[in-house]
């Protein structure tokens, strides 16, 4: 006691932790605040030299320089560079938005399909995962845009994407093909009930019968003839607009009404399973609610649209809407590449639930889909839903690859076009950074009050 | 019921062993392999004649394209614009020189061969588990190295000859970017990371700004950062290389994500390698270097691993403020009018990518390789 | 637990529950389960026990297809199991099953865990449903525990709302796999007290467990297990005092010290 008592006073102040501390804070303040001074210093002293702008008064000035994808009216004689920023922003924000939601799809896709019981598609989607994650973006960018869109032919010899019509099938060969399906199919039912090689056999017969079935019957019902007004040239996709007619507002109200009715329906559903116990379609009811509506307007009052199809002027097309070979190959680009990664995610995701939690929902008499709904994804979802926001953020973060192939994005936009025309480099960039900061941190914010609330409790 | 009739039912007693029969055809070897993978469910079945017919359909056209239709020998880009041809080999293999040492004089390119091949020795060393006196080689790797690489490369004054920055290019330079990346990151992200776990709130607050900052922007837009504001940043004849200007970038980008990396492994550590380090009286920096940080690296080794793939991925970036790494050597190479043709881009991206996939295929096995042998350790 | 020899006294019928005859099972070129062979009597408690490895696990899981049969028949409740799904889920609804690691859900609370399967597969109201679970986490004894997630609980009570979770379902027999082995030696005792309450009850059971003093309490029947196949069934009085087969009498002599 008294040996303790008697050596505290004797610490020399520099062995102090809370001193150690201060002096190391302070060390490091300073050489940040010598640093940043000093950059400060020779940013002023070098932009004056250069004659480079040192404030924002650029934003207002106008632009001069035309972009070939808008979402907000511009143009370069009365548009200002302020402007030229929301352009490359909404345009950031327009494919990284459409490029997620193929991605999400896809990657779902993938992921489940890698945990097929079928081990060629397993495989199949091994291959692509491993293929694709493992090559840079850019490389697939540069292909996507370089090897496949670009040299496709001029608009003059577009690729035309011909008109797809159904006849009403014929009687007889749609006996036949169900037969055959029918066959195939008994096939490999029987298939189960057999020992042996025969089971094979059978199934393969089988599986084989039914596909050549689906493409007799398709090939007997579907017809290829004219011109859809789809094309497909170095200039990008052309396909028709659609213009509003009168008869547009029935079809949009109708498809209101069916998204809000599906909705309804739901609510009033649980609420009479909650009380009776009673079960309803709701997924039929809905899809009838949302296809159903419209197609009877559509039958009521005639085709909601016109279609503006696109036509061959001298060298290019009129009319129509296009899809610009940029646009396609950054959204082909980020899609295939991000879905790879949320393959993996949604793999991970699946398999970190338990075996045994599918075995107890079986063994309480839950179907195989009502287990995985009820049990399996909502517990997979929490494991996926992170990693994959992170994905999302990563794909818009990407999306400024677009600068290597010239979509107008905002990197390409205002980082670049209008950073080499106004010099002012210092705000223009942080500009740029800010807007991806602050994209970045909105997300993680929401994601942290998701996954607070989502987490398992545990002891 | 009479305990009887229950009694004669209930006891039994086997007498003799059952013997131990064959399965049935259909639940082992090939046949049960096919029927569980293959047409387990009718759907299954459909799925695998389907995905067989895909395969079929795309094998042949690739194999012909790049294997048999494939133009391999060829002075210039006539043949290979015939039509019908398919890949044209012979384009790779008249530039195979420029992809890998861009426009570094054609007579000083042993000294890049040299260096890469020293540089792969000193990384076989670190990375082979069994090889042993990994301290000397990370020293070798991380000091001695980058010191002998910069003069082999850059030459030195009355020994070698002088070779600018804006002459290299290729693999060789895609390589150095993703070699000083790595090596600058990993102290600048350990320390980021002991920062970030720091008990003191300024180290903290920078070291949290720095990594959030750097995580929540694009590499492009950090790349543009150090190419245009870093000149500025200095005085005026200060100004960097242009080389060195993405090479900082990268560094930076990269340090920022290894610092999150091996903030995990620390997090990992349980608590009681701290409080016994404590114990013995090691101060902070000790207690880092000989108990925490050994442990703590090694947990984390596949996921340095794993970053290390993503920086490689993305040292092709570094084209947008000009520097001729291997992709924009063959994006360069492909407009040369000489070879220019239909099958030229296809050719180079193909190329291209055999190159980055086998790179980053193997690396990314390696790491799976390791997490397995790590979880196997703890295990025991 | 010693204290209730009456526990027998619940009536065994001659109906049967479930009748195995001449059972085979593979896995691979591995002969798991050969020639099994036992009728289960409606309202008779029967207690599985044998080497680790011998199978048990794997033919108590036959009975609700958690694992397919490669030779034999199978009949639970008068249905022959066959790979018809319909039959699979109607024969799972009647056979409840308690695990080792009792593989409670999660994501939902104890009272939600009880209530899901008779919401979705019994179609009941949510409020007939709850009042169900309550009634059976009482029997339990944890209706206090009904709002937390199964996360904050403590091992014994965790097994024992997964046996009311399958009580929720009034299953017509219930299957045990080694309820207790997962629990520490003090949680033991709460949910075997739920097991031979359940016994006193009259519900068919087969409990796959290593507690020779429930099996002599509740057992009507042991039945003895080794190398994937039935070696000896008898009464516990007998199968404990008088074990006839070799490898029952080593068997005792390793866990009866
Ligand atoms: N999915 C499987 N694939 C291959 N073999 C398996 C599988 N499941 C179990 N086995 C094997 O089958 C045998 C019986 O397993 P089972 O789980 O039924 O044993 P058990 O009697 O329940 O043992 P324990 O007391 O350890 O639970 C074991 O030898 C086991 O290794
Ligand atoms: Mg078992």
């Amino acid at each position: 006691m008294s040996d303790i008592q008697m050596r505290q006073p004797h610490v020399p102040w520099w062995n102090e932790p809370k001193n150690r501390g201060f002096v190391y804070q302070s060390l490091l303040f300073i050489v940040l605040a010598f640093l940043i001074w000093s950059a400060v210093d020779n940013a002023s002293t070098n932009m004056r030299a250069r004659g480079i702008p040192t404030d924002f008064s650029f934003w207002n000035r106008t632009a001069g320089f035309d972009v070939n994808l808008t979402l907000i009216e511009f143009s370069a004689a009365a548009s200002t560079y302020g402007q030229a920023f929301w352009v490359g922003l909404l345009n950031t924000l327009m494919v990284s938005v459409v490029s997620i939601i193929f991605a999400t799809i896809l990657g779902f896709g993938i992921g489940i399909a890698r945990l097929s019981s079928n081990w060629i598609v397993a495989k199949l989607a091994t291959a692509y995962v491993e293929t694709l994650r493992n090559l840079p973006l850019l490389l697939q960018l540069l292909f996507w845009y370089n090897a496949v869109l670009k040299p496709l032919p001029g608009p003059r010899d577009s690729v035309s994407v011909p008109n797809i019509s159904f006849v009403t099938p014929d009687i007889v060969p749609t006996i036949v093909c169900a037969f055959i399906g029918g066959v195939g199919y008994a096939a490999t039912r029987y298939a189960r009930t057999i020992g042996g090689v025969a089971v094979i056999v059978a199934n393969a017969i089988g599986a084989l019968l039914m596909l050549t079935a689906v493409a007799i019957w398709l090939s007997g019902v579907v017809r290829f003839s004219g011109k859809a007004g789809i094309y497909l040239n170095n200039r990008g996709l052309i396909f028709p607009e659609f213009v509003e007619t009168a008869d547009t507002w029935p079809f949009a109200i109708a498809l209101v009404v069916g998204i809000v009715g599906s909705l309804a329906f739901r609510h009033w559903a649980r609420g009479v399973q909650k009380e009776t116990g009673d079960q309803m379609p709701v997924a039929l009811v809905a899809m009838g609610l949302i296809f159903g509506l419209p197609l009877l307007t559509t039958l009521v009052f005639g085709a909601p649209f016109d279609l503006a199809r696109p036509e061959l002027r001298g060298f290019n097309f009129v009319g129509g809407t296009r899809i610009l070979p940029e646009f396609a190959a950054l959204m082909f680009g980020l899609s295939l590449y991000t879905a790879s990664f949320i393959a993996e995610i949604v793999r991970a995701g699946i398999l970190a639930v338990n075996k045994g939690q599918t075995e107890a929902s079986s063994a309480l008499g839950l179907t195989r889909a009502q287990g995985l709904k009820l049990v399996v994804v909502p517990q997979a979802m929490r494991v996926i839903i992170p990693p994959l926001t992170n994905q999302f953020l990563n794909l818009t973060k990407n999306s400024s690859l677009a600068v290597f192939i010239g979509y107008p994005d905002l990197v390409q936009v205002f980082a670049g076009t209008v950073l080499n025309q106004t010099g002012a480099a210092v705000q223009v960039i942080a500009i740029t950074m800010a807007v991806y900061l602050v994209i970045s941190l909105v997300t993680s914010f929401v994601m942290d009050i998701y996954n607070k609330r989502m987490a398992l409790v545990e002891r | 019921m009479s305990d009887q009739a229950i009694g004669s039912r209930i006891a039994y007693v086997r007498r003799e062993a059952g013997p131990t029969r064959p399965a049935p055809i259909m639940t082992r070897g090939v046949f049960a392999w096919v029927r569980e993978n293959l047409f387990s469910t009718p759907m299954s079945g459909v799925l695998t004649i389907g995905s067989l017919l895909f395969v079929l359909w795309v094998a042949p056209d690739t194999f012909r394209y790049l294997i048999s239709d494939a133009v391999w020998q060829a002075p210039d880009g006539v043949a290979c614009r015939a039509p019908g041809a398919g890949a044209c080999w012979a384009f790779v293999a008249a530039k195979f020189e420029y992809f890998m040492y861009g426009s570094y004089p054609r007579g000083e390119t042993w000294r890049v061969d040299v260096t890469l091949v020293l540089g792969l020795a000193l990384i076989l060393w670190l990375l082979i588990p069994r090889l042993p006196r990994k301290g000397m080689a990370a020293f070798a790797f991380f000091v001695v190295y980058p010191v002998v690489a910069f003069f082999l490369l850059r030459g030195l004054e009355g020994v070698l000859p002088i070779v600018e920055t804006n002459l290299w290019g290729g693999v060789f330079v895609s390589l150095l970017v993703a070699a000083v990346g790595i090596v600058a990151s990993l102290p600048l992200g350990v320390l980021l990371a002991l920062g970030r776990r720091s008990q003191l709130p300024f180290v903290k607050f920078f070291c949290v700004v720095f990594i959030e900052f750097v995580r929540g922007v694009p590499l492009i837009t950090v790349l543009f950062m150090a190419n245009t504001m870093l000149p500025l940043f200095v005085p005026q004849e200060w100004t960097p290389d242009r080389l060195l200007r993405p090479l900082i970038g990268v560094s930076l980008f990269a340090a920022a994500y290894m610092a999150e990396v091996v903030r995990a492994g620390l997090q990992a550590m349980p608590k009681g390698q701290f409080e016994g380090a404590m114990a013995l009286g090691l101060p902070y920096w000790k207690m880092m270097r000989l108990i925490i940080l050994p442990q703590a690296l090694t947990t984390v080794i596949p996921g340095i691993v794993n970053s290390f793939i993503a920086l490689f991925k993305d040292t092709t970036l570094v084209a947008i403020v000009g520097i001729f790494d291997f992709l924009r050597t063959v994006e360069t190479a492909r407009l040369d009018p000489v070879w220019a043709g239909p099958t030229i881009s296809t050719t180079g991206y193909v190329f291209a990518a055999i190159f980055y996939w086998v790179f980053c295929f193997a690396m990314s096995r390696y790491s799976q390789m390791l997490e397995r042998k790590l979880a196997a350790g703890r295990r025991r | 637990m010693a204290a209730s020899p009456l526990v027998k006294t619940t009536p065994v019928t001659n109906d049967i529950a479930v009748e195995i005859v001449g059972m085979h099972k593979w896995y691979g070129e591995f002969h798991v389960l050969r020639d099994v062979n036992l009728t289960v009597r409606r309202g008779e408690k029967i207690v599985i026990c044998g080497p680790s490895g011998s199978g048990k696990s794997t033919m108590i899981r036959c009975i609700n297809r958690l694992e397919e049969h490669q030779q034999g028949t199978v009949v639970v409740d008068g249905v022959p199991l066959t790979n018809d799904l319909k039959r699979i889920d109607e024969i799972r609804r009647d056979v409840g099953m308690v695990f080792q690691h009792f593989n409670l859900f999660p994501h939902l609370t104890v009272l939600e865990n009880c209530t899901l399967a008779p919401i979705w597969v019994r179609k009941m109201p949510q409020k007939q449903a709850e009042e169900i679970a309550m009634h059976y986490l009482t029997r339990v004894k944890i209706p206090d525990q009904a709002l937390k997630y199964p996360g904050q609980l403590s091992g014994g009570q965790q097994q024992r709302v997964a046996i009311a979770r399958s009580l929720c379902m009034s299953p017509k027999i219930m299957m045990f796999d080694e309820p207790t082995s997962a629990l520490d030696p003090e949680m033991v005792k709460e949910v075997l007290d739920t097991m031979v309450q359940l016994a006193q009850d009259g519900m068919t059971m087969l409990c796959v467990t290593h507690e020779m003093g429930f099996a002599r309490q509740v057992a009507d029947r042991v039945v003895f297990m080794d190398r994937g196949e039935i070696v000896e069934i008898n009464t516990p009085e007998e199968f404990f005092k008088n074990p006839q087969h070799e490898r029952t009498k080593l068997f005792l002599s390793q866990i009866l010290h």
